[in-house]
């Protein structure tokens, strides 16, 4: 008797504020983890810590704020956040501004803003508004259009170029006509299609400098002091980790300035080094665990557009930690996705939270729409 | 909008779809993640010895090497910023096994103080493992040699050797050289947006004022790399590789540093400037701006004391007089004001004037004095108005003429406008017009503003290098050259390739013979027994012509007299002249403001006469002593 009224108290409480107590807490955790993994990256910098603290305090009131607003508001403004997410992505190549070479902001006299940002929460509200608009499993023609919903933003991020944010908002609107029921068989066309797109892509749409890092990524030990230092360097930090680490703050890749990147993209190489495989799978049972949870409550959710977007948002997170990892041990390019909640830096952080913030709220939201 | 449903829609069976779905995904997520976990299995578990050693191998880094920063000459090849090998004594605090130990001994050795080392131990915290912290920076040579005999015995104790500027002319040269200075957080960030974070990763200095900053793209040079062997501690134990780095571009201003000498000289300790430009390139042979300050204080970092002295002067050293400062341009523009009169047919050269002393418009109780209580009599044509400076020809001439058309004018010789001179530190001044005057103050542009205007008075202010300018384009018949104080590249073996002159929108010329009358107005201005720098410019061996200004700071009432020694010192007259010689064949133009002083034709003419003399005992010896070679002119 006890043990169910606390448990329905639990749960009122965290239903008054819209919180998923249990991903709230795989989130925090690992925010703890990355800001210990980033004291010993960066050297030891305090100022390092406190700024990552500013920023994972903002991201997580963002998160929170968003967790307020019913799904259905969101489903509302789907198609605004979309359109205005493009023509601010044209605007961007027309009148960016070039920082590292690429164009990815926008300057709006008053803020600067990337909007390719929020064109990867923007991308699958879109798609999960339109496909879920029709009954399920969509037909051809729905599919055609979603795809084409996500090809055109993604085109216009790979032409910036920034290759990483428009793999993720590809595999954002692609995981939510999945999710909707796409057959099999036009999977596998898809697919097909894909590969064939590829040799276009590396023509006409891939920088110099991206093609490099695919070629040197190929074969790292051609360049090994060159663009193949990054790979080779970080392939040595994570071996010799071993199984048990070096020690937290004990990594000489790291320590020795080895490494590059060490705070940012390539934090999971500080990781494994410091930590080794023991620390690398309590590390992933982590992730694990919040794309599990994040998983159950899209199937939970009360209608198709919500259990799209959930599940969208939670596979997306997922690519992140699957691409980034990837990269740092060798067996993806080098793209510049950062290991999410754990690498340094704000941009990413902030879209990441606001998704699991509506995540949460569509995992809390009342049945009143049920049925 | 509400949906259209083809069929009635099956809620289960399409969250059976999706939970369906979400199954698969999740496997596809845990194939993926053993996929990562059997990838990181082979390389920390299998091939875990195999990178071990590597990485206790891992000796090769590569490092950034600075560029060494190009050199600053003057136009004869006289070096004015060099760069000189500085010392510091650093520590690797994890390489040595006894820190206060060590500490100490090097504190007997080296006569290092208590507060050094307490400075050094602040430093110790949040300072990465394994990077050197200086202990003491800029060691003398004798502490160089103390330490380098005994180093031996110091395992993490080094001394490093860095290039750092020096400025042999110290304040002679501060407002147009400029400095370099430590790169601090907020050029950190220039040089990101620049996109230029990898050429200046070795770099510790960055130009902050004057030349130093403005070419700094040419002064800085390319990045170079270094490949080296580390051990295990990371301390570099031999070199395997150098791309070396390329040096900035030493690069020679239009500067002659004699000429800059004799223009600090000449002023003395008043406050002014002092601007000399070859007059048909607009190149920048001397500017000075007294009082300057020593350069090399900024260069390792200034003390805040000195700091706020040079904040807080009333003399204000910061400021290039030269390019930021505002003054009334006064009677020097009377020339331009005189040509516009005659452009524009409101005059001719016959028209003349009866000079009371006093100037009335109708209707106004207003009455505008000449500084010539009695005024000049009878017969003041363009000419006698510029030769004497008749103020109230001026008057007359302004209110004919109205401000509109003498802004436009003006502003066609580039007042109120930045001449684009090769230094961030410019002013662009004011020079008004109605629309100004309705932003500014709200109000109306009233007669009596044109009238002040008219004698470069009221709301009207140039610099001295806007002065300078106006004045090249009026003695070369309307072209105008940007002033400019970079000259060229110091190539190997002594050659200078030449940075190409800039010019911007000449003046169109209506009637040549105009032009000629305001030149020949500017030579009687020196030449005639009755100019206003005659007495300056009394028997100098060359021929030149100007015009001398008195600016007023503070306006005299009505019916009071100026009394120099009842105003305020600070709001006493400036002393001004603008001219150019030799007039035939105008090689030298000279601008100089004295701040609160007195009559122009009293301090500045003089002043401007020593320049003139200076120039042409230095490049036309001949004209002082027949045998002498030439040296051929600054052109």
């Amino acid at each position: 008797m006890k043990r169910s009224t606390l448990r329905e108290n639990h749960l009122s409480i965290s239903h008054r504020f819209h919180v998923d107590l249990p991903l709230l807490i795989g989130l925090l955790v690992l925010m703890a983890v990355g800001l210990v993994t980033i004291y010993s990256a960066g050297g030891q910098d305090i100022g390092l810590i406190e700024r990552q603290i500013v920023r994972l305090g903002i991201a997580l009131g963002v998160m929170l704020a968003l967790a307020q607003v019913p799904p259905m508001a969101f489903r509302r403004l789907s198609i605004y956040a979309y359109g205005a997410g493009v023509l601010m992505l044209v605007a961007v190549l027309v009148f960016g501004d070039i920082g590292k070479g690429a164009q990815r902001w926008l300057d709006l006299g008053f803020v600067r803003f990337q909007p390719s940002e929020a064109m990867k929460l923007a991308v699958p509200m879109m798609v999960a508004w339109y496909i879920s608009k029709f009954n399920l499993p969509p037909r051809l023609p729905h599919i055609i259009i979603g795809f084409t919903l996500v090809v055109v933003p993604t085109i216009l991020i790979a032409k910036q170029p920034d290759l990483g944010t428009s793999l993720l908002i590809a595999s954002s609107g692609v995981f939510a006509i999945f999710l909707a029921g796409m057959s099999w068989r036009l999977i596998m066309l898809v697919a097909g299609l894909v590969g064939a797109f590829l040799p276009v892509m590396w023509i006409f749409l891939m920088q110099d400098y991206q093609k490099q890092r695919v070629l040197t990524f190929m074969n790292p030990e051609t360049d090994p002091l060159g663009s193949g230092y990054h790979i080779i360097q970080s392939k040595i930090a994570i071996g010799s980790g071993g199984l048990e680490g070096k020690g937290w703050l004990q990594g000489t890749q790291s320590q020795l300035e080895f490494l590059p990147e060490r705070h940012t993209d390539f934090i999971f190489a500080v990781f494994s080094e410091e930590f080794g495989l023991i620390g690398v799978l309590a590390l992933l049972a982590i992730y694990l665990f919040i794309i599990i949870r994040g998983l159950m409550l899209a199937v939970r959710a009360q209608n198709a557009y919500s259990k799209l977007l959930a599940g969208s948002i939670t596979l997306t997170f997922f690519v992140y930690v699957f691409v980034n990892m990837g990269m740092v041990s060798g067996i993806l390019p080098v793209v510049g996705v950062p290991l999410p909640l754990v690498s340094y830096g704000g941009t990413s952080m902030v879209t990441l939270l606001a998704g699991f913030g509506m995540l949460m709220g569509i995992g809390t939201q009342k049945k009143l729409l049920s049925r | 909008m509400p949906i259209k449903r083809q069929t009635i829609r099956d809620h289960s069976a399409e969250a059976n779809l999706f939970a369906r779905r979400a199954v698969i995904a999740a496997l596809v997520v845990f194939a993926l993640l053993a996929l990562v976990v059997s990838n990181l299995y082979v390389l920390q578990v299998e091939h875990y010895e195999d990178y071990q050693t590597r990485s206790n191998g891992n000796r090769i880094k590569v490092l950034p090497v600075a560029p060494n920063r190009g050199l600053i000459y003057d136009r004869n090849g006289v070096l004015l910023a060099e760069n000189r090998p500085v010392y510091s004594l650093e520590i690797i605090p994890e390489q040595v096994s006894n820190l206060d130990e060590t500490l100490q001994v090097l504190q007997a050795l080296m006569g290092i103080t208590d507060e050094e080392i307490a400075d050094f131990k602040k430093s110790l915290r949040g300072q990465r493992r394994f990077k050197p912290v200086a202990l003491r920076t800029r060691l003398s040579e004798e502490e160089v040699a103390r330490f380098a005999s005994r180093s031996h015995r110091f395992t993490g104790v080094s001394v490093e050797a860095r290039l750092t500027r020096y400025y042999p002319f110290k304040d002679t040269l501060t407002h147009v050289v400029g400095y370099v200075s430590k790169i601090n957080k907020k050029d950190l960030q220039k040089i990101q947006e620049a996109g230029e974070e990898d050429n200046y990763a070795a770099t510790y200095d960055i130009g902050k004022l004057g030349i130093e900053k403005y070419h700094e793209d040419i002064l800085h040079g390319k990045v170079g790399f270094q490949q080296v062997e580390v051990n295990s501690q990371g301390r570099i134990i031999r070199t395997l590789d150098v791309q070396p780095p390329t040096p900035g571009r030493d690069i020679v201003l239009n500067l002659d540093i004699r000429l800059q000498q004799a223009a600090q000289q000449a002023l003395k300790d008043m406050r002014g400037t002092i601007v000399i430009s070859s007059t048909k390139t607009g190149g920048i042979l001397a500017m000075y701006s007294n009082p300057g300050y020593d350069p090399n204080l900024f260069v390792h970092g200034i003390s805040s004391k000195n700091y706020s002295a040079l904040l807080n002067s009333p003399d204000r050293p910061l400021i290039n007089r030269a390019t930021q400062g505002q003054y009334p341009p006064a009677s020097t523009v009377k020339p331009l004001l005189g040509l516009l009169g005659l452009e524009s047919k409101k005059i001719d050269e016959e028209y003349s004037i009866n000079d009371t002393g006093r100037f009335r418009l109708p209707n106004v109780t207003h009455v505008w004095r000449d500084w010539k209580k009695w005024g000049h009599g009878k017969g003041v044509n363009i000419t006698k108005a510029i030769e004497l400076s008749c103020d109230t020809y001026y008057y007359g001439l302004a209110y004919e003429m109205g401000i509109d058309a003498i802004s436009d004018y003006m502003s066609d010789f580039g007042f109120g406008d930045y001449t684009g001179i090769d230094l961030y530190e410019e002013s662009d001044a004011n020079l008004p017009n109605r629309g100004w005057k309705k932003a500014r103050f709200n109000q109306p542009w009233y007669i009596g503003d044109t009238i002040a205007v008219g004698i470069g008075q009221g709301y009207w202010t140039s610099t001295p290098v806007q002065l300078i300018h106006a004045t090249n384009a009026l003695v070369n018949n309307g072209t105008r050259f940007v002033p400019q104080i970079l000259r060229g590249y110091h190539e190997l073996g002594g050659d200078t390739t030449l940075e190409p002159l800039k010019t911007l929108r000449p003046i169109e010329i209506v009637d040549q013979n105009n032009w000629n009358i305001i030149h020949d107005a500017m030579f009687k201005t020196v030449n005639s027994d009755i100019g206003t720098a005659r007495f300056a410019f009394a028997n100098t061996p060359y021929q030149s012509a100007g015009k001398t200004g008195t600016a007023q700071l503070f306006s005299v009432a009505q019916d009071a007299e100026y009394v120099a020694e009842e105003v305020d010192e600070r709001l006493r007259d400036n002393a001004m002249y603008v001219g150019y010689a030799p007039y035939d064949n105008p090689e030298i133009t000279v601008v100089v403001v004295v701040e609160n002083v007195g009559g122009g034709s009293k301090y500045a003419a003089p002043m401007a006469r020593k320049m003139m003399d200076a120039y042409f005992e230095l490049y036309r010896p001949e004209m002082f002593a027949s045998t002498n070679d030439t040296q051929g002119a600054a052109e």
